[in-house]
């Protein structure tokens, strides 16, 4: 599964760094490390919806304090 | 609104806003040649002889300005019919000289070369002189002048010299394609080729971002530029003009502090990297030295090589202070990172040829890089940057010994010392322009303040340490 989170100016100012590094912790805490692919774009042009996450070309909006509950609801789940 | 320092700089610009508008309109191979005339419509002369040498030599700025002359590798090109051959006497006694009783410059000169006619007026010997300006300095009446070509006067690596025709002519095995010759010839008669043309290629036919993706790779001191609008203006007319987003070119300088830093620390004697024209320089002449060239790639290709390797189809263009930037990107190492280059000047003509007012549009935010990554901008910013690289993994313990150097003259004697084993100095922080990157020709404006702004803008950063910066690149 590849998770793609906006690095973007705006999604960067809205934490980008902050679920970038969630989604990386709890990633190797559930030793996912070689299934879930975390990668980085500069703008997906929803801007107004950030943090943007695509997780394998569904578009998601997540913030620094939904980032857990996105990834217990839809990474794990789906995996 | 003043938008240019100079009338020259504005010249070129006009030539450069004609070009795209037909560019973009897809008619620039029918109306390449109408171009002159457009800008000097009428039968009165405003800048030469008459409108006829001003439309052969708009003729051939419309060329240069379309990225002819392919055969010069140089980006750096004299349009010989514009240059005005200026005197290259050397230091010679003017109409002002009042014939004193002191003969202070003949006291000073240390070659004998001055004698006084029978109205006590001075003379230079031509033969004798070694144009040290001594005689010069001391005149109460300054009556002594250096004529000496404002191209040459410009070029610290004495690129330049008068050709057979006495036209300016450009050394390419010496040229380091700083540009300052670009920025001081008061006829503009030395200019840099554009890639404007390639650029509104790559965006019409990026269709809207559907084809493939345009990245616009902005260089930090913008912070000094388009002082009449806003920056946040500035990345709107940016993204009007057809780019996806813009992405600071600081954050790849992020990148680069990161890993320049430890390359100090294991080879113990460096020079930087992000300067292209500096990295010429030494290549050009202290090959001994090359050894010492941090083997990173410079901030604008090192973010570019990141978002290629995210978006493999994308395109990028870096928009810059810099002429040396152009010779920098066709380098096989980098070519396959950045598409095209473009200056401040020409993302003025762009914006233009397509009636974008900035100054009307909505804000829009670029923020990816540290304060550290920003202040790459001005002189002694990298060296800054370097140091808080190494406290950020811990090893303080390791010292930076800086020598920051502007402008090719403080490069050539810290890159002297070092090559004479005399350099206390382990980092030499190098960078072409006086100044800086603000300091660059590709600028629209070079003021005194500009050191200020990128500092102030530097402390906007979202990111305060370059580590929390490149974190999102893991």
């Amino acid at each position: 599964m590849k998770v793609t989170v906006c690095i973007g100016s705006s999604c960067h100012l809205k934490g980008s760094r902050q679920v970038v590094e969630t989604l990386h912790a709890l990633i190797e805490e559930h030793q996912l490390t070689g299934r879930v692919e975390l990668a980085g774009t500069f703008c997906m042009g929803n801007c107004q919806s950030g943090v943007c996450v695509r997780r394998d070309g569904e578009l998601f909006s997540v913030t620094p304090e939904t980032a857990r509950h996105f990834f217990e609801t839809e990474i794990l789940p789906v995996l | 609104m003043r938008k240019f320092d100079t009338k020259v700089q504005h010249l070129k610009y006009k030539v450069l806003r004609e070009v795209a508008r037909d560019a973009w309109n897809g008619t620039l191979a029918m109306s390449a040649l109408d171009i002159p005339k457009r800008i000097v419509p009428g039968k009165t002369p405003t800048m030469r002889c008459c409108v006829y040498k001003e439309r052969a030599i708009l003729a051939e700025r419309v060329k240069i300005a379309m990225g002819w002359d392919k055969e010069n590798p140089n980006v750096i090109e004299v349009i010989d019919i514009a240059c005005d051959e200026c005197p290259v006497g050397g230091y010679e006694v003017t109409e002002s000289c009042r014939g004193c009783l002191a003969h202070r410059c003949e006291d000073v000169c240390p070659k004998g070369a001055i004698s006084f006619d029978s109205h006590q007026k001075a003379h230079i010997d031509k033969t004798k002189c070694v144009n040290c300006g001594a005689c010069a300095k001391v005149c109460p009446y300054t009556a002594i002048n250096n004529h000496k070509r404002p191209c040459e006067a410009a070029c610290k690596v004495k690129a330049i010299s008068p050709g057979a025709d006495l036209s300016a002519t450009i050394d390419n095995s010496k040229c380091i394609a700083c540009g300052a010759c670009v920025y001081q010839c008061p006829f503009g008669a030395i200019t840099d080729k554009s890639y404007i043309v390639d650029v509104i290629d790559i965006l019409k036919h990026s269709q809207g971002g559907s084809a493939y993706k345009v990245y616009a790779i902005v260089a930090p001191s913008v912070s000094s530029q388009f002082t009449y609008a806003k920056l946040g203006q500035v990345v709107s007319g940016i993204k009007a003009l057809g780019f996806h987003t813009a992405i600071e070119a600081a954050l790849g300088a992020d990148m680069v502090a990161y890993a320049e830093s430890r390359e100090l620390v294991e080879k113990g004697i460096l020079t930087s990297s992000c300067c292209p024209a500096f990295v010429d320089y030494i290549r050009k002449q202290f090959p001994q030295l090359e050894q010492y060239i941090s083997h990173n790639l410079s901030p604008m290709a090192t973010i570019a090589k990141y978002i290629k390797e995210q978006d493999p189809a994308c395109k990028t263009v870096f928009i810059g202070p810099c002429t040396a930037k152009k010779m920098e990107f066709r380098r096989p190492e980098v070519a396959p990172y950045i598409d095209s280059v473009i200056t401040f000047e020409e993302l003025q003509a762009l914006f233009d040829s397509r009636d974008i007012d900035i100054t009307s549009m909505e804000e829009n935010v670029m923020d990816n890089a540290s304060y550290y990554g920003r202040i790459f901008a001005r002189c002694g910013g990298l060296s800054d940057a370097v140091r808080e690289g190494l406290k950020e993994q811990g090893r303080e313990d390791f010292e930076v010994r800086s020598a920051s150097c502007d402008g090719i003259e403080e490069c050539r004697i810290a890159l002297l010392k070092l090559s004479r084993g005399l350099q206390n100095a382990n980092f030499i922080e190098g960078m072409a322009c006086v100044g800086g990157c603000i300091g660059g020709a590709g600028c629209l404006t070079h003021g005194e303040k500009n050191k200020a702004e990128v500092d102030k803008y530097g402390k906007l950063a979202h990111e305060k340490t370059i580590s929390d910066a490149i974190s999102v690149l893991k």
